[in-house]
C-alpha cells in the first residue's frame, strides 16, 4: 500500500535518508512524470472582429442571392429613427414588400410599433450588448419570413460608437443624426460617420427653434467621409422624406436585379 | 462597450487555434489595438479579465501593442502621423485624409502549453 495516500497502485520502493542519517524503506504509488508541456509561441495574426465578419459575410451572401436590399440604421438614442421606420413604412405604402429587425437593449416596444405601421417586426433584445452583431441578425434572419427582392430595415441598438464596428452584412449603414444633437457629433463620433455611406439630419423641421448649423454638422461629417450622402428630412412634417424613398426604390431595385 | 463582444471575439480565436494548434492552456495574449480602432485599452483589458473567466484563458497575461495612426494626404502625396479621423494634413491643412494605418485590431501572439 501507498505510503503516501493507500492506494494500490503501481507503488515504487525505495530507500531514503532521514536527517537522522538512517535510511528508511517507503512503498509509494508511481507519480505521473511531469506533463506539462513546453510553452511555446503561437502566431495568429487574426483580426478580432474575423468571426463577426465572417457571420456578415454570410449574411451578405444570404441576402444577395434573394435580392434583399438590407440597411443598417444607426444613431444616438433619441434621434428619431423608430419615427422614420414607421413613417417610411407608411410612405411606401405597400410599393416595396419589407420587413424591419429591431434591435435594443430591452422591450419589445418599438417592434410593436413597427407592426402598427403595418409591418413583420423582429424584436432583437440584446441585453446587456450594446449593438447587433452578424450571428443575431443571421438567426432573425433564418426565422423570418422575407419576401425575395423585399426591402429589410435593420434598427440597430442607439448607439453611435459600437455599432460603427460590427458589419451586419447589409448594403448600406444609414447614419441619423438629428438637430436637437450637437452639430460636432460627427467628429465626436467619427468611425460612424466614416462607416455609413447616407447621412439622414433629421428633424430638420425643428432648425428655426434651435441653434444647429446644419452646413457645419454636414461639413464636419464630410471632413471624416467625402463621399458621405447627405439628406435633410423631418420624419414627422415629412420635407425631404421623398429623397429618401427614391433612394431607398433606387437600391432596392438594383439589388432585385443583381 | 462594445469591448465585451471583442473580448469574446479574441475568445472565439483562442479556442480555434487550441484545436488546430492542440494546446490546453493560454498564458499570455498579445493584442495589437491601433490608436484609430475605437477600442479603448483600459475598457478591453478589463472584459478581457471578465470574459476568460472559466476559460482555456483565465488568468492569462494580456499585452496590448498601441499602433499609432498613420494617414495618407492626397495633395502632398505623403503618410502623415494622424491622432483622430477628422485631423487635418500637418503640411497643407487638407483633409480628409486616407487611413493607412492604426485601424487594427488583431490577435498577434499567443503564449500557450
Amino acid at each position: 500500500m501507498c505510503g503516501i495516500c493507500g492506494c494500490n497502485q503501481t507503488l515504487i520502493a525505495g530507500h531514503a535518508a532521514r536527517p537522522s542519517g538512517k535510511a528508511v524503506r517507503f512503498r509509494l504509488h508511481k507519480q505521473a512524470p511531469e506533463t506539462a508541456d513546453a510553452v511555446r509561441l503561437v502566431r495568429i495574426e487574426r483580426d478580432i472582429l474575423a468571426l463577426n465578419n465572417d457571420h456578415a459575410a454570410a449574411n451578405r451572401r444570404a441576402l444577395a442571392e434573394r435580392g434583399i436590399f438590407a440597411l443598417n440604421l444607426v444613431s444616438s438614442p433619441g434621434s428619431g429613427k423608430t419615427t422614420l421606420l414607421v413613417k417610411t413604412i407608411t410612405a411606401l405604402n405597400g410599393a416595396l414588400p419589407l420587413a424591419v429587425i429591431e434591435g435594443d437593449q430591452q422591450t419589445e416596444n418599438d417592434a410593436v410599433r413597427i407592426r402598427a405601421a403595418g409591418a413583420p417586426a423582429l424584436q432583437i433584445n440584446t441585453g446587456r450588448g450594446c449593438h447587433l452583431d452578424a450571428k443575431m441578425v443571421g438567426q432573425a434572419l433564418e426565422q423570418m419570413k422575407l419576401q425575395d427582392d423585399s426591402l429589410l430595415l435593420i434598427e440597430n441598438v442607439g448607439n453611435l460608437v459600437c455599432p460603427a464596428s460590427f458589419d451586419l452584412g447589409e448594403a448600406h449603414k444609414v447614419v441619423i443624426l438629428s438637430v436637437t444633437e450637437g452639430e460636432d457629433k460627427p467628429l465626436k463620433y467619427p468611425d460612424m460617420f466614416r462607416a455609413a455611406s447616407l447621412m439622414l439630419l433629421n428633424k430638420c423641421d425643428l432648425l428655426p427653434y434651435v441653434e444647429f448649423d446644419a452646413d457645419l454638422a454636414i461639413s464636419y461629417a464630410r471632413r471624416i467621409n467625402p463621399a458621405l450622402q447627405v439628406m435633410r428630412i423631418s420624419a414627422t412634417s415629412g420635407a425631404g422624406m421623398q429623397a429618401w424613398l427614391d433612394w431607398i426604390k433606387e437600391g432596392s431595385s438594383q439589388a432585385a436585379s443583381a | 462597450m462594445h469591448e465585451m463582444s471583442l473580448a469574446e471575439g479574441v475568445l472565439k480565436i483562442m479556442e480555434e487555434s487550441a484545436s488546430a494548434e492542440r494546446f490546453r492552456r493560454v498564458r499570455r495574449v498579445v493584442l495589437e489595438i491601433g490608436k484609430l480602432s475605437a477600442v479603448e485599452p483600459e475598457a478591453m483589458r478589463f472584459c478581457f479579465e471578465a470574459v476568460m473567466q472559466g476559460s482555456i484563458a483565465e488568468g492569462a497575461a494580456l499585452d496590448i501593442v498601441e499602433t499609432e495612426g498613420q494617414g495618407w494626404c492626397a495633395q502632398c502625396a505623403c503618410h502623415v502621423p494622424l491622432a483622430a479621423l477628422y485631423d487635418a494634413c500637418p503640411h497643407c491643412g487638407n483633409f480628409p485624409l486616407g487611413v493607412t494605418a492604426g485601424d487594427a485590431m488583431r490577435v498577434i501572439e499567443l503564449e500557450v502549453e
